[in-house]
């Protein structure tokens, strides 16, 4: 038997922040095992999808050359939807158009697939099919992992914990406490197979030209939650996410696929989508409790990065790049560790947090960090105002003979006796507060 | 004793989907695995290894990404393993794979002489069961086919009893070595890598043989050129003119539905209930 | 079932740099054959189904059709050319040989590969049988000609007079036409039960032309020590069965596979499953319908919670009447059965072997 190996570097996870993680530091000559559940890298991942290019770009500059990338992203519509109709902001710049690209669609499969075999060219080791049960301590230093294998405690100075929003493993090691409902949201999306042409056709764009649309309102029956409509090469992903606590609040106990048909049947919707064959089908849960849910992130001889960290943004649905993020600082931080002889103990990886607080990644989320509470809290932005928005625009556009003068006091009216005028003040106050 | 096992990496037939429209292959996303009905070859040769000490080499003909197929068997407990990609093999149908195949075996051999070749009963993909038998032809070895258990190998008298299956029974055959073996499903099952094998397989160093390297000469017998069987075209099944006859259980009570059902079953093909009840009678 | 190949150019794109044009030496090949598979005293029906099949290819050619037979001393070789001719023979060629009592693959090869050599026929099938898959692989890699497999269709092209083999592809999601242009002779497998049984016809006879094999016991390496024959004598009989209630993986548990052997049991029926419910032990693998299980023809076939996607479709779409329940309203299977009830498998079997019972029931007449 062979005497057991140490790495500099054990990545639980092959998803975007252990694959930011493992190449960052493979590319900087570290020794790094990758250790991933599923079949292969991407099986268990769900995502929208949408990459931002500004994150990926830190990591692989060169990315454009060779991942597989569906369309770039030129207009971006918000639809605030009612039972029948929706009241949509479209924006669409030709900027969008000027290379290199800022988003674009991308089907996570793929992509991982791309990701992981770049790891892979860098240097480190990848194993799939295995399981990491359980961390392995030395009192309270992590000094490795134990797989499901024969044989399988594997050491090294740090365990890089990429291992997704249902992270086992920090919870077995008491790093943090059980996932709540209330901090994470259900989401399910399909993918809808339609020729090229007529995607590009129905949503107005050209070739490799992509639109994604956000959509909210009475589509989430109340619940705090928005769905979303995006363009892949010849295919649509179409989706929607709810809290957990909400779904299970609902006393309609609407099941999550029940909420996405819905959707799919809804007037503006059902068009946009008609024809689409369903190619794939998938559920999973992304972390929504921002800022105030984040758990410890590091400790001796471990770090957490990616949605086991907690870093989404659910106003920007953005997750992907703040896994990268936080899957490169977390590797800065060790390749820095190592370069400076530093032992792998909580304090000096204490730098990871630093180099996360100063960047976008919890800045974000520090910004929006009461807006879940607030969302929460107050239900009328998910039912009341789509409504009152709706049928202001309709009153407003529709010509029937009634004067304009009267139409607006009839929309003014509307709002007033909806939530009363210091009600209305009170909720521009609280949305301000929670987004400054 | 020196084993050589021959795999194919293919797509997961059982996640393929067809375009609707087009009638084209979706193959997005769809992985690549080891053929299924090979693993019951590795696991055999693995078996035998483990019984008579010795090597077991892979052989793959495929693109480079086949490399994963191999590495895997590597994780198993392979020894080693050899990867024959050349874009001269596209196109290749069972007479010229297996064509190139015996080739790169004849020069495995050089290396070090094969005792036994092994292969899968057929592919998921092809589901031809030819290439073992093509192989074995060309090698001019006993071929032994579908076969389910090995009871007696003999090294020094080179030997080998194997258990074959045949319509309705089993055959028990006996033969000299080298052979080649094509082996039946469900007969072994596959062994769980252990973590030091699956840090070799990340690490090992697959061999890539060019077209020259496997030692093969005729470059009319390999690829398109050397394949007799030509696809001269692909076809989703049409539709039958008829949808069925529909009847919900929705609308109506079941007893009803049931009893109509039957009558016209029944009223549409009267023979049938008489034969039915002839064989229920008897 | 696909329509019937279309006219192949001769000279296609995408065949840049291979050969398809026969040689003047080649297209002197002529006639259909058909191996006759036989074991312990016994034809195997696929035999006389390919008969059937070759027939129409010999009829549309203008040529005519063989069956092939080797065999041992001991055995009723002329008895099977007779029913060989029976079934639509025109003739057939025999090997009697000590060394060809029981298969074994050396023996067969060179007698197979020899009468084609000395009597070159354009088109040899045999059954995909686990004899058949054996032989053709190793005669059509000595003859170094095209072997297309597992065929559900065989037509002749009229452009060309080549044989057009059409067999699914890519896991059984589409099929393909496949023709062996360059090369003779153009070799096929196809399952049993895939072609339908011909009709016998008493009158009908042929001659025979008997061969040697050449090859003495010494000669031969592999020895056959024993047949032991499968100890479960009360083996399924599926593929021949004239009703068959089958199962798929609707039916949600393995529990709910009793109402399937239920209704099985008041009609008569064998039981049969797709390949999922196979794969997860709800039913014994011989019991399998489908593209890799076996193929049916029965006069009734009831299919409960089965989406009927194409893999399992291929191994029962011949059947004379189908039935299929499905709480899916659009599952593919309502496209090629003949009946629908759209509802819930476990609801539905049950009330379905109730109506059986009570309609049947009156009729059967009990042995006194």
């Amino acid at each position: 038997m062979s005497m057991k190996e140490k790495f500099d570097a054990i990545v639980v996870g092959a998803g975007p922040s252990g694959n930011a993680a493992a190449y960052t530091m493979a590319k900087a000559g570290l020794k790094v095992l990758q250790i991933e559940r599923g079949e292969y890298p991407g099986s268990k991942n769900v995502q929208g999808a949408i990459l931002y290019s500004d994150a990926l770009e830190k990591i692989i500059p060169e990315f454009r050359d060779d991942a597989p990338l569906e369309r770039h992203i030129i207009e971006q519509r918000i639809w605030v939807m009612d039972d029948e109709s929706f009241v949509g902001t479209h924006y669409r710049s030709d900027n969008y158009n000027k290379p290199p690209y800022n988003r674009y669609t991308i089907i996570r499969a793929q992509f991982d697939k791309w990701f992981s075999s770049k790891v892979r060219e860098a240097g480190a080791l990848l194993i799939c099919e295995t399981t990491v049960e359980e961390l392995l301590l030395d009192r309270d230093r992590v000094i490795g992992v134990r797989c499901d294998r024969l044989g399988g405690e594997v050491y090294a100075d740090v365990v890089v914990l990429a291992d997704g929003v249902n992270s086992t493993l920090a919870r077995k090691a008491g790093f943090h406490g059980e996932l709540q409902p209330g901090n994470v949201a259900l989401a399910v999306k399909e993918i809808l197979f339609l020729p090229e042409e007529v995607i590009q056709s129905r949503f107005n764009i050209g070739e490799d030209e992509g639109v994604v649309i956000e959509l909210m309102g009475k589509v989430t029956e109340g619940m705090v939650g928005t769905g979303f409509l995006y363009t892949n090469k010849d295919s649509l992903t179409i989706g929607v996410g709810c809290m957990l606590s909400d779904f299970k609040a609902n006393p309609q106990r609407t099941k999550p696929y029940e909420l996405l048909e819905k959707l799919k049947k809804h007037p503006s919707i059902a068009p946009m989508i008609a024809g689409g064959e369903m190619k794939e089908y998938c559920a999973h849960l992304i972390p929504e409790g921002g800022f105030n849910a984040v758990p410890r992130l590091h400790g001796d001889g471990w770090l957490i990065v990616g949605d086991s960290g907690g870093f989404v943004n659910s106003v920007h649905r953005e997750g992907s790049n703040l896994a990268m993020t936080s899957g490169r600082l977390a590797a800065e931080t060790l390749i820095e560790m190592k370069a400076a002889g530093l032992p792998p103990e909580a304090r000096h990886l204490k730098a990871y947090k630093d180099k996360l607080d100063g960047s976008f990644v919890m800045k974000d989320l520090k910004k929006y960090r009461n807006l879940p509470d607030v969302l929460h809290g107050n239900p009328q932005f998910f039912t009341a105002y789509p409504e009152l928005v709706n049928r202001a625009a309709s009153t407003f556009f529709t010509v029937d003979g009634v004067d304009k003068r009267t139409k607006e006091k009839e929309i003014m009216g509307s709002f007033r006796s909806a939530r009363s005028l210091t009600g209305l003040v009170g909720d521009a106050f609280k949305l301000w507060r929670a987004s400054r | 004793m020196h084993i050589v096992v021959c795999i194919k990496q293919v797509p997961d037939s059982a996640q393929i989907r067809v375009h609707p429209v087009t009638n084209t292959i979706m193959r997005q996303g769809v992985p690549a695995i080891v053929n299924p009905y090979d693993l019951f070859a590795l696991e055999e040769a693995l078996r035998l290894k483990d019984q008579f000490g010795g090597r077991v080499t892979m052989l793959c003909m495929g693109p480079p990404q086949a490399e994963d197929a191999l590495r895997k068997c590597i994780s198993f407990g392979a020894t080693d393993a050899i990867l024959v990609t050349d874009r001269a093999f596209a196109g290749a149908d069972t007479l010229a794979t297996s064509y190139a195949l015996a080739a790169a075996i004849r020069k495995i051999n050089e290396e070090q002489a094969v005792d036994l070749v092994f292969t899968g009963k057929q592919t998921i993909d092809g589901d031809t069961a030819q290439v073992g038998p093509g192989i074995a032809k060309r090698l001019n070895w006993n071929l032994l086919t579908y076969v389910s258990r090995i009871p007696k190998v003999d090294l020094d008298g080179r030997r080998i009893q194997v258990e074959r299956r045949a319509e309705g029974g089993v055959q028990l055959l006996d033969t000299t070595l080298p052979s080649l073996i094509t082996m039946l499903e469900g007969t072994n099952e596959m062994r769980f890598a252990g973590m030091d094998d699956m840090l070799r397989a990340a690490r090992f160093p697959v061999r890539r043989w060019s077209k020259d390297d496997a030692g093969i000469s005729d470059v009319n017998k390999i690829g398109l050129k050397g394949s007799p069987t030509v696809v001269s075209k692909v076809f989703g099944p049409t539709a039958r003119s008829q949808h069925a006859d529909m009847m919900s259980v929705a609308d109506t009570n079941l007893q009803d539905v049931t009893l109509n059902l039957l009558d016209k079953i029944f009223t549409q093909h009267p023979m049938l209930e008489e034969e039915i009840v002839e064989r229920l009678s008897a | 079932m696909s329509e019937a190949a279309k006219p192949a150019p001769a000279k296609a794109a995408g065949r840049a740099g291979r050969n398809t044009e026969l040689s003047e030496e080649l297209k002197a090949y002529k006639g259909v054959w058909v191996f006759i598979e036989h074991d312990r005293g016994q034809v195997h029906t696929v035999s006389w189904e390919l008969l059937g099949a070759g027939r129409a290819l010999a009829d549309k050619l203008g040529v005519t059709l063989h069956g092939v037979i080797l065999g041992g001393p001991d055995e009723h070789l002329d008895t099977f050319a007779k029913e060989a001719c029976v079934y639509g023979a025109d003739h057939c060629y025999l090997m009697r040989d000590v060394v060809l009592k029981g298969y074994r693959n050396e023996p067969f090869t060179k007698g197979l590969t020899d009468l084609v050599n000395k009597y070159q026929p354009e088109i040899v099938l045999l059954g995909a049988t686990t004899m058949g898959r054996d032989l053709a692989g190793s005669v059509a890699t000595t003859l170094n000609t095209g072997l297309t497999a597992d065929c559900t269709e065989l037509n002749i092209d009229p452009a060309t007079r080549a044989l057009a083999a059409t067999r699914p592809t890519f896991g059984g999601s589409l099929l393909c036409t496949i023709m062996t242009l360059a090369y003779r002779p153009q070799m096929a497998t196809v399952r049993p039960r895939v072609m339908a049984m011909p009709r016998r016809d008493e009158a009908r006879t042929g001659g025979v032309t008997e061969d040697t094999l050449g090859l003495i016991e010494t000669d031969i390496v592999t020895k056959l020590l024993a047949f032991i024959p499968d100890a479960n004598r009360n083996t399924v009989n599926l593929a021949y069965a004239d009703v068959i209630v089958s199962g798929g993986k609707g039916l949600k548990h393995a529990d709910n596979f009793k109402l399937v052997w239920d209704l099985a049991r008041v009609l008569g029926a064998e039981v049969g499953g797709t390949r999922p419910v196979v794969q997860a032990g709800w039913v014994e693998a011989e019991r399998q319908v489908g593209q890799t299980g076996k193929t049916v023809r029965p006069k009734l076939y009831i299919a409960a919670g089965i989406s009927g996607a194409i893999q399992h479709r291929v191994g029962m779409e011949a059947a004379d009447v189908i039935v299929a329940i499905n709480t899916d309203a659009n599952a593919p299977i309502f496209e090629f059965a003949h009946f629908g009830i759209v509802g819930n498998a476990m609801q539905v079997l049950p009330a379905l072997t109730e109506a059986f019972r009570a309609r049947l029931g009156k009729q059967i007449r009990k042995i006194a």
